[in-house]
């Protein structure tokens, strides 16, 4: 049995998740990570994806989009601007989010004309939504 | 015998009064409880948020390369006030409280020779400052639609204030609302959040450890800047919304005691003017008798 960590999951408006956990797989902004007890400090930025926490008490899963993990040797935190356990997602929660990111993309092609750096940020937000929306059984409207 | 007619109504209508003050206050007082724990539900994010940023913010702020958010434009010619407060009266001094707090801080600006630009948030607060600053007032965003709260509500805010950031529209944001203390103590408050201040810099163990950035310091700074100010200004918008069932509760626990206190003098002024008459009464028909 693996030694355990503090994990707590917060969003602006509430407290999802505070346990302790074995590992926490946490999509980073560069690739996904897995951090356990004993992981050196890092503080990594999110994508929208999803959050997989192992725990003496079994599995749990969370959609989240936007905001970091700051990782400790003692504790994982995760702040995200929207975080939703994987069994209350819906169809319609995943419409909303895909039409945030849509919207976020065409005003990126807008503003940013000449500066591909924006929108192929926005571009691949999007197919990160994409993504986790096919990962999980939903069909992303295109 | 008309006097008598005229206080009794008056006495009806102060105790109706009474009854929508007191249903006030109870309806203030439940608000306030939901109002409190959505604040206290937030806490926890903001607090690790501002923690990690203060952080960030030592280790990158002295650097060129600091974003905009972080370091200022260079200037501070141009100021944003946004003043956030209630759509709805009825709740003591706390809009005055904060307007007044956000004009006090105008007038300075203004008489050091800077420019004022302001936004407001809910109607009292724009209905108060249109008077005097009506050309300074760049925009407002209306929240009588809003019965709840979110975090989406203050990140529309946020791409309001950044979007004209961006455009160069003024160097300096600074945010009034209202702190709530207790039920009958809000404190106004101005909270710069543009150039963004932590003033959480307290040695706990965030401070201490040397952390791994993935991706740059900078990227992270550059992605979490502009979520700070919406977290600035959601927490901002729920000590307000708690602040203003506290005032509306004790301003309405006021008013049902006044309302109380009326009606005991009333009704001692109604029961005299009725004894009177019938002494009267008496007078008249016993001198009468006596005329006999």
């Amino acid at each position: 049995m693996a030694d355990t960590m503090q994990f707590d999951l917060v969003s602006p408006e509430r407290r999802l998740a505070s346990l302790q956990v074995t590992s926490v797989q946490i999509p980073g902004a560069d690739g996904d990570m897995t951090a356990m007890e004993g992981h050196s400090p890092t503080i990594t930025t999110l994508r929208p994806g999803l959050l997989t926490v192992e725990g003496p008490e079994g599995t749990s899963e969370f959609v989240v989009t936007g905001g970091f993990a700051e990782i400790t040797a003692t504790g994982v935190s995760v702040l995200a601007e929207r975080a939703v356990a994987k069994g209350d997602m819906t169809q319609e929660h995943l419409d909303e989010m895909m039409e945030e990111a849509k919207t976020m993309y065409s005003k990126a092609k807008e503003t940013f004309e000449n500066e591909p750096g924006p929108v192929d940020d926005a571009a691949k937000l999007l197919a990160d939504m994409v993504a986790m929306g096919d990962h999980m059984g939903l069909t992303a409207k295109q | 015998m008309a006097n008598l007619k005229v206080l009794k109504n008056r006495i009806a209508s102060v105790k109706s009064t009474r009854k929508i003050t007191k249903a006030m206050q109870m309806v203030a007082a439940a608000k306030l409880r939901r109002a409190q724990e959505a604040a206290e539900a937030s806490r926890p994010y903001a607090e690790r948020f501002n923690a990690v940023m203060a952080g960030l913010a030592a280790s990158v702020g002295g650097s060129d390369s600091a974003p905009k958010l972080l370091s200022g434009t260079g200037s501070d010619k141009v100021h944003l006030l946004v003043v956030m407060t209630s759509e709805r009266g009825l709740c003591g001094g706390f809009n005055t409280n904060i307007v007044k707090k956000a004009k006090v801080h105008a007038q300075e600006l203004l008489s050091a020779g800077k420019e004022v630009k302001i936004l407001t948030v809910g109607k009292k607060g724009r209905d108060q400052l249109k008077r005097e600053y009506a050309d300074q007032l760049i925009g407002h965003v209306d929240m009588t639609e809003v019965k709840r709260l979110s975090y989406a509500d203050a990140q529309g805010i946020a791409k309001d204030v950044l979007g004209r950031f961006d455009a160069g529209e003024f160097d300096v944001a600074t945010l009034f609302y209202a702190t709530f203390v207790n039920v009958v103590s809000q404190i106004p408050q101005a909270q710069q959040i543009i150039p963004a201040k932590f003033e959480d810099a307290g040695d706990d163990t965030g401070a201490t450890t040397l952390f791994d950035y993935e991706p740059s310091e900078e990227a992270i700074l550059a992605d979490l800047l502009p979520r700070g100010v919406a977290t600035a200004i959601f927490s901002g918008l729920l000590e307000n919304a708690a602040s203003e069932q506290g005032a509306r509760m004790s301003a309405m626990d006021n008013a049902t005691r006044n309302a109380g206190d009326m009606i005991d003098s009333l009704t001692i002024q109604y029961n005299r003017s009725r004894q009177a008459v019938i002494t009267n009464e008496l007078i008249e028909i016993i001198s009468g008798a006596e005329a006999l």
